[in-house]
């Protein structure tokens, strides 16, 4: 019994020492889906995330005076993880909507872009809900191309198809499995660029939408109010001082910035 | 728990439960057919035919059902996705479609569990009531046909019951490769709603509303056998 005590207090001790060294490093948990976005996020072989939102990211946290730690989640976890506490900050292209902005909260946009429409080279296709009656469409699950995608072409006749990573969903469509995918127009330049993805072509550019949203904030809690402010404060700092220009022109040729 | 988006997704769901039920129905056929053929294989007096059954139940058995999956989906898929004349025939359709490739790989499946299952099974049947079919002068057709097979399916019905079940929650296997099945539109309940619980909960009674009832098919088929089986 006495011997069991002086485990437990042993235990209490370690337990207290743990906590003050977490108090003393409030390290703000990142969550990075696993699997590679480039350019905004991807893993080199030797575990090294670089990227244009890892480069901003690592600016933010500087101008913000805290510690960022990444931390891999599973993408179509990724807000019950923010919820669940296992992460504090989704800095991972989630586009700020309305449906989201139910459940968390957003700090300002930190880039814009277009969603564009993608299938392989020589085929004839109109991107319109008419025009793609019987065609497969293929779009990455929990994105805001994938309800700007239920809702405008619920009615459509074309066959939806929602992917788990858009991994999978660029793989099929280059493999023609998938007649035309939606997905972010920077991301889908990139794939197109590589050899994968070199028998594929835009077929246009999908028309502003408010469901698409504003553009790609930090999600956080909806309590962390304090820690938007932090965020919003930096974003613009950022934008201000020519820093995120800096920053954007080693990834892209257009701009990004949030308008 | 919030079930608001039922009515929202009603119809999809409705979908799903057909794309399952019909990946059940497909790979238990075909599968069940192959594994006649490969339970008779494996008792085969030619050492090829017997060794290929053997190496085919083991390649089945000793490879996860996911990673035949996706050998199927992205190993055979991506063979066929080169051949432009293939692209371009009638068959592309099917072919580019996941839903073929999930139906095939469990049908493989099945043929390699359950082959092991009718072999076990083709060898518990008396020599006795064999040795008498020949005796009369049956051809051997007719004796697999009218004993044989007949007399193994009836003692192995228990544990068809038990495979058939097992078939239907490895069909969840097939919304890793796009395909809508009924995990499928869970996942994409999840991802529009943010509800993680409520299309899981919902989908699990799903699951075991259709286990119960292959259970009480088989259950209904086992009684109205012609005898008691003492086996």
């Amino acid at each position: 019994m006495k011997s069991g005590m002086r485990i437990l207090g042993g235990m209490l001790a370690l337990a207290v020492l743990a906590n003050t060294n977490a108090l003393a490093a409030p390290a703000l948990k990142i969550g990075l889906a696993a699997e590679p976005y480039p350019p905004f996020s991807m893993k080199s072989s030797s575990g090294q995330w670089s990227g244009f939102e890892v480069d901003l990211l690592n600016s933010l946290c500087k101008e913000m005076k805290v510690q960022c730690q990444i931390t891999e989640v599973a993408w179509d976890g990724i807000i019950p993880s923010l919820q669940g506490k296992k992460i504090d900050v989704i800095f991972n292209s989630l586009s700020i909507t309305p449906d989201r902005q139910k459940v968390i909260s957003f700090s300002k946009p930190y880039y814009y872009t277009d969603a564009m429409f993608v299938g392989t080279k020589g085929q004839k296709l109109d991107p319109s809900p008419a025009g793609l009656r019987g065609k497969i469409l293929g779009v990455q699950g929990s994105t805001s191309h994938a309800s700007f995608i239920a809702k405008r072409y619920a009615q459509s006749g074309a066959n939806v198809k929602y992917y788990n990573t858009q991994d999978e969903l660029n793989a099929d469509t280059a493999a023609g499995r998938v007649d035309v995918m939606l997905l972010d127009a920077l991301a889908a330049s990139e794939f197109m660029a590589s050899k994968a993805g070199a028998n594929l072509e835009s077929k246009g550019l999908a028309p502003r939408d408010p469901i698409f949203g504003p553009g790609v904030g930090a999600g956080l809690r909806k309590q962390d109010a304090a820690l938007k402010q932090q965020f919003d404060t930096a974003i613009d700092k950022l934008i201000k001082s020519g820093q995120y220009d800096t920053i954007q022109k080693k990834y892209f040729k257009v701009s990004v910035a949030p308008k | 728990m919030d079930f608001s988006w039922f009515a929202e997704f009603r119809q999809p769901l409705w979908l799903a439960l057909l794309t399952t039920l019909q990946l059940l129905l497909i790979s238990a056929s075909a599968g069940f057919l192959l594994a006649v053929l490969v339970g008779f294989g494996r008792l085969s007096r030619q050492p090829f035919i017997a060794w290929l059954s053997l190496s085919y139940t083991n390649l089945i058995r000793g490879t996860p059902l996911l990673v035949q999956i996706y050998v199927m989906y992205y190993g055979l898929g991506s063979l066929f996705q080169d051949m432009p004349a293939l692209r371009e025939s009638w068959l592309w359709p099917y072919l580019r479609e996941g839903f073929w490739y999930v139906a095939l790989a469990l049908t493989l499946s099945v043929g390699g569990y359950l082959g092991e299952v009718i072999r076990g099974g083709l060898r518990a049947v008396p020599k006795g009531e064999l040795e008498a079919a020949r005796a009369l002068g049956m051809p051997h057709r007719l004796i697999v046909r009218r004993i044989w097979l007949p007399r193994t399916l009836y003692a192995l019905l228990p544990t068809l019951s038990g495979e058939a079940v097992m078939l239907l929650k490895s069909t969840a296997l097939a919304s890793t490769v796009a395909v809508m099945d009924v995990l499928g539109i869970a996942n994409l309940i999840r991802n529009q709603t943010f509800l993680t619980y409520e299309p899981l909960l919902l989908i699990a009674t799903l699951y075991l509303v259709l286990a119960i009832l292959i259970e009480r098919g088989f259950k209904r088929l086992e009684n109205r056998l012609p005898f008691r089986n003492a086996l």
